[in-house]
This record gives C-alpha cells, sequence and structure tokens, in this order.
C-alpha cells in the first residue's frame, strides 16, 4: 500500500517511541523568533542545556517590529528589550539571525521560503501557529509552543503524536477576481474551526496544480485556523523552480539528488487516506469572514446571516459575533463602512499578493476617512516591490508603505486599532481584539478586496470595483 | 528532574462559558511582550474582564463567588487560534491547575499538559450540569480523577466520565507531563538519525 508524504517524513524522521506513546519526532529545521523564544532560552540556561544544532536553528524578528519608525531603541521599551534579548541568544549561541540591518528580515514565514530554508520533505517548527505556511512546500511544519521551542533547541525535536491526514481536493478553475485567500477561508467555513483537529490537511486537486508556491502558502497558512496541525500540498516542478538558486536551496550535483529525493517525498497514487473531502473552483466567490471566527465567513453577495438559521451548535457564537461586530442579520457584507485597510501578514504579505493589486489600483486613490497600510512581509520582498515601483503606485494610491513585519495582524507593535475601528484585511484571524483594540472588528478577505474596500471606504466587490469578469 | 505524579485534581470551579474560546481571548497579545512569563496571571481573560465591568457585569473570574477556584470550565475547541504557551501560563498564574471543557485545540491542549495542566474533555450535558452545580454552591469541591477517569463532587450525586489521549494521561500519572527529560534522554538515537537523513547530513555538524 502506498504511503503519504506524511507517513514518508514521519518514518524518516522518527528517532524513537517515547515512554508516553509518543513519537520523539526529529525537527529538521527550527524557525524562531522573539516571542516565543526568550522564555525558551531562559529555560535552557536554567536546565544547563546547550542549543544542539545551531546551524538548523534560523531566527528572524516580526511581531514586535514597528513597521514605521524603526530606528533602535524602539519607541516600546519592551518591544526594545525583545529584540535585543533575542540578538544577544542568537550571538551566545551561534544562531543565524535576519536581524534588521541584514536586508533579510521579516516575517519568519516568508523569510524561511524565500531564503530556500523551507524546503520538501522536511520537518519544520516555530513557536508560531501559522507555521503551517512551509507546508506548501511538502514540508511537515508545525506551530508549537515556548516549551516545545525549548524542546526542539536544546534536543532537536519534539515529542508528538502522528496526526491522521484528510485530503482536501480543490478541482477546477477559479473565477476571475477568486484568489487562493477565497479558497482557504472557503475551506474553513464548509469544515469549520475544529474541523482539523487530530489531522494533517493535504491539499491537491487541479486548483493546487496550477496554484504558484505563494498561493499555495496562503492556504497552507490557514490551516492551523481550520484545526488542523498541519498542511501540505505535495511537491512538484513548481516547487522546486521556486527553490533553485535561493540562498539556502542545494546547488550542483546536490540540487540534482535534492530534486530526486523531493519528488519521491510526494503522496504515492496509491496512499489511503483517513478523510477525503472535495470541493468545486467554480463555486468559489470572493469571501469576507463577518464575525470572529475564521469560519463566520460568506460571498461577497450574501448577507450577515440570522443566528437561527444556522447549526446549533454555531448559534451562541454567532450571536456573540453579530454584537461585537455590531452588524445586523439580514444586512448585506457589501456597504459595510472600513475605517482602515490592511494589506499584509504572512497569509498575504508577498511579492505576488503586491503585484496584483498593483496591477488595478492605478488612477484610484484611498476614500478620504480610510487609513490604508500596505506592509511587506520582509525587506526581501520590499526590496524587490520598491524596484519594481509597486512602492510608488501604492503611495500613489494614497496607500502608506511601511518596513516589513507582522503590523496590524496581531497588535504587538505600534500598529494597532483604536476602539471599535473596523478593518478590512488580508491577515488570518479575526478574534476579538486581535488587532489591538478590544472592541476592534477584523473582516478577513484577499488583498484585491482590502484594496477595493480601501478604494471605495467599504466592503466592496472588487470584482465590480475594477471591472473583473 | 523530578516531577510530581498527577493522577487526580481537586478544586472548587468556575464556568467561562462559551465555545471556540481563542488564545487572544484568554491573554490578549499586548501583555506578552515580556521575556519570561512572570505576572501573566493577572492578564488573563483581561478584555472579557475588562468589557464586562463596563457592561456593569462581573466575569466569572472576577466574581468573588469563584475566587481561589483551581478548575476551570468551559465549552468547545477551548484554546483555539494562536500556539502562544502564554494562555496556559497565564491560566496557570492566574491560579488554575485543571481545565474541563467539551473539546480543546490541540496545540493548546499540548502546551497545557507541558506545564502540568490536566484538561479533559467532558460531554456538553455534563459540563452543564457541573456548572449549574457550581452555581448553586460555588464551594462545592471538584475531583478530577485520571485514573478512575471521571469528575465527582464531594457530597452531591454527581459523576461525569471523562477523556484524555492516552498518552497524556500517561505523562501526567506518571509524573513525565514536561518531555524535556525524555527527549533528553535520546540524544545518542538523534545524533544517529541526523547522520541518516541527507539534508541534515550536509547542513549539520
Amino acid at each position: 500500500m502506498g504511503k503519504t508524504l506524511l507517513d514518508k517524513v514521519w518514518d524518516e524522521h522518527t528517532v524513537r517511541t517515547l515512554p508516553d506513546g509518543r513519537t520523539q519526532l526529529l525537527i529538521g529545521t527550527h524557525l524562531i523568533h522573539e516571542v516565543t523564544s526568550p522564555q525558551a532560552f531562559g529555560m535552557l540556561r536554567d536546565l544547563g542545556l546547550k542549543v544542539l544544532y545551531p546551524n538548523r536553528t534560523f531566527a528572524t524578528v516580526d511581531h514586535i517590529v514597528p513597521t514605521d519608525q524603526r530606528a533602535e531603541p524602539f519607541s516600546d521599551p519592551l518591544a526594545d528589550a525583545m529584540v535585543k534579548e533575542l540578538r544577544k541568544n542568537c550571538a551566545e549561541t551561534g544562531v543565524t539571525f535576519f536581524d534588521l540591518p541584514s536586508g533579510n528580515q521579516g516575517i519568519v514565514h516568508i523569510v524561511g521560503p524565500e531564503q530556500g530554508i523551507t524546503q520538501p520533505g522536511t520537518t519544520i517548527a516555530c513557536g508560531d501557529s501559522h507555521t503551517s505556511t512551509h507546508g506548501a512546500f511538502g514540508a511537515i511544519a508545525f506551530g508549537i509552543g515556548t516549551s516545545q521551542v525549548r524542546d526542539v533547541l536544546a534536543t532537536q525535536t519534539m515529542a508528538i503524536s502522528k496526526p491522521k491526514v484528510r485530503r482536501i481536493n480543490v478541482d477546477g478553475k477559479l473565477a476571475p477576481g477568486v484568489y487562493a485567500k477565497d479558497v482557504t477561508l472557503h475551506i474553513i467555513r464548509h469544515l469549520g474551526v475544529n474541523g482539523g483537529i487530530g489531522y494533517a490537511y493535504e491539499y491537491g486537486g487541479s486548483t493546487f496544480d496550477n496554484f504558484t508556491q505563494e498561493e499555495r502558502m496562503t492556504v497552507c497558512n490557514m490551516a492551523i485556523e481550520g484545526g488542523a496541525r498541519v498542511g501540505y500540498v505535495n511537491p512538484d516542478e513548481t516547487t522546486f523552480e521556486y527553490l533553485r538558486g535561493r540562498p539556502y536551496s542545494p546547488k550542483g550535483a546536490e540540487w540534482d539528488a535534492s530534486v530526486a529525493r523531493w519528488k519521491a517525498t510526494a503522496s504515492d497514487p496509491d496512499c489511503v487516506y483517513d478523510d477525503v473531502v472535495y470541493f468545486k473552483a467554480e463555486d468559489i466567490l470572493p469571501t469576507v469572514t463577518w464575525g470572529i471566527t475564521p469560519a463566520q465567513a460568506v460571498f461577497i453577495d450574501e448577507a450577515i446571516p440570522y443566528p437561527e438559521a444556522l447549526p446549533e451548535k454555531d448559534r451562541a457564537t454567532a450571536i456573540e459575533a453579530i454584537e461585537h461586530m455590531k452588524v445586523s442579520s439580514g444586512t448585506p457584507v457589501i456597504g459595510l463602512k472600513i475605517d482602515v485597510a490592511f494589506l499584509g501578514s504572512c497569509t498575504n504579505g508577498r511579492l505576488s499578493d503586491l503585484q496584483e493589486v498593483a496591477k488595478y489600483i492605478r488612477g484610484h486613490k484611498v476614500a478620504p476617512h480610510v487609513k490604508a497600510i500596505v506592509v511587506p512581509g520582509s525587506q526581501g520582498v520590499a526590496a524587490i516591490a520598491e524596484k519594481m515601483g509597486l512602492a510608488e503606485i501604492f503611495r500613489e494610491a494614497g496607500f502608506e508603505w511601511r518596513g516589513a513585519g507582522c503590523s496590524m495582524c496581531l497588535g504587538m507593535n505600534p500598529d494597532k486599532l483604536v476602539g471599535d475601528q473596523l478593518c478590512a484585511s488580508s491577515s488570518n484571524r479575526n478574534f476579538k481584539g486581535r488587532q489591538g483594540s478590544p472592541t476592534g472588528r477584523t473582516m478577513l478577505m484577499s488583498p484585491l478586496m482590502v484594496a477595493a474596500a480601501a478604494l471605495s471606504g467599504e466592503v466592496t466587490d472588487a470584482r465590480k470595483v475594477f471591472g473583473i469578469n | 528532574m523530578a516531577l510530581e505524579k498527577i493522577t487526580q485534581v481537586t478544586g472548587r470551579g468556575v464556568f467561562v462559558p462559551g465555545d471556540d474560546i481563542d488564545t487572544d481571548r484568554i491573554i490578549p497579545a499586548r501583555f506578552m511582550k515580556c521575556v519570561t512569563f512572570d505576572g501573566l496571571g493577572e492578564f488573563a481573560f483581561a478584555d472579557a474582564r475588562l468589557h464586562d465591568k463596563e457592561a456593569g457585569r462581573v466575569h466569572p473570574l472576577d466574581d468573588p463567588r469563584f475566587s481561589g477556584a483551581t478548575i476551570l470550565l468551559s465549552g468547545s475547541n477551548f484554546g483555539c487560534g494562536s500556539s502562544r504557551e502564554h494562555a496556559p501560563q497565564s491560566l496557570y498564574r492566574f491560579g488554575h491547575r485543571a481545565v474541563i471543557a467539551e473539546s480543546f485545540a490541540e496545540i493548546f491542549f499540548g502546551n497545557s499538559t507541558t506545564l502540568g495542566v490536566p484538561c479533559v474533555k467532558m460531554s456538553q450535558q455534563d459540563i452543564a450540569g457541573l456548572a449549574a452545580i457550581i452555581e448553586s454552591d460555588p464551594e462545592a469541591m471538584i475531583t478530577i480523577d485520571l485514573t478512575e477517569n471521571k469528575v465527582t463532587v464531594a457530597d452531591v450525586d454527581f459523576s461525569a466520565e471523562i477523556t484524555m489521549p492516552g498518552h497524556a494521561r500517561e505523562a501526567l500519572t506518571t509524573g513525565r507531563w514536561d518531555s524535556i527529560a525524555d527527549l533528553v534522554d535520546g540524544l545518542d538515537e538523534v545524533r544517529n538519525r541526523v547522520a541518516s537523513i541527507p539534508y541534515l547530513v550536509n547542513g549539520a555538524s
């Protein structure tokens, strides 16, 4: 019987079975950042342990870094202390740090792939739940907590049980104006925020076959929002071409040997999944979240639901969402006035996201009452975008062009909502208080939909705004 | 390193109702700008508590009737969202020693277990029953028994079945709930495995 990619990677990285029955799983690549690492390094010192493989550990600073005033010391002394702590920990242990002066700093899940550190057939861990992003390369990539960061630093392993695998097929051609972000929101809407508990999501089908690596990353990024521990796409020529020539990618004879191994890592045609679901690309329309979980989503032409029309288990959270979002059942989502537009994050802060929006916004202007920011996902992305003239296009249209970081996704840096501002966001979470204000309101959508909302001053159908059909 | 064997947790309970209570709610990100976990207890559910206070209500965690409760009771998919260990750390430092819920998000479950805080699943019906007991008698002593797999209440006719993945129960009851010791025991095997994997052999020293 054939094996899934998960089976193959799990088998190769299993060190042993632990007394409690879990696997001691080797983590080939450990990515760290300033929020979840300081206590882990502290625990290592307390236990008298060292970093086992500093050269398999890579760091960047992303969550707390300001996107405008980036000169140190940062205006927030707590944030400043955190970047200095990471710098000290990396210097003491020999861990590579993609620091601010390096020109390669950025959001960890954007830096790993663009550096060629993220590779097929590897296991990856990072103290951040959106680590699932790296699965787009056919890696098994886990979001972990601080104690596990300690475990991986000290032993290059973690204790974990093997998940089951749900194969998610999306077949067909996406309509114009429908993007990878809509695909991932659609899947979560249907499978739920806890549908993936106990599962790895293997995404496939012709839609995924035709996606770029960046599109695959957008979908895998939100596997965790569907409750899945990891999400991945089988590696193929698209994957290999993305990796060719990157700083940490293999070169020469090693490249050829690696590609051969990467091809063999993909799930076998005769493997058996624990569950299989099917979606049709043609069924997917531009999608926006209206509530306080990523699954509370509707198509752009739909309205805020009536709780009584929802399955019983979803009603209480829907009522809570309607109250927090200050919306009414039956109101179309089109026309909801926004205050802030955020284009960025590990979900949609890549070059292709910026390019797609820049293609359409020339000649348009951000609505006078809207604060719109564009945050490239890394210094690398920013540099290319600036060279291509994209930054100028955004500025011309009234968007603020910022430095790389997590920014307004999660309110740990100066980019925050104020009061009950409503933000059209290309990020991945709309939880209460997520964007830094307890009463702040978030609606998740694709980058082009964020741009359309910024220009119109309200949630709107980007296809109409930009004449896409 | 010798860890306590956790076979049962006994204490008073507090019910924080709701499904899909995410880790942003349990500990808002702005309180995570720290290099240690010290002081996080004060900020557990900070925004929800503030919201209730401003609305003239009392959040269960601020309700003096439940002050000193060590067992937290909640709904389904508790702890979903971010992998932040700051979430179970803030609950632990607030004073909680166990969580009973309809279901748990995986990363939260793993983080809590590693801290020695058992997370046990109970049916929605039984959660409602226990919540009612707590409401009518906040002093009621609840016992979570990890070897008998049940929750009982002293002097009350209540007994509910609980479930927990076998490996977590094994780890808690045998005092191995922080896996670092077991992982370090495997270091020789780790090095052997690294030596057999091409992408690591080429890159690791």
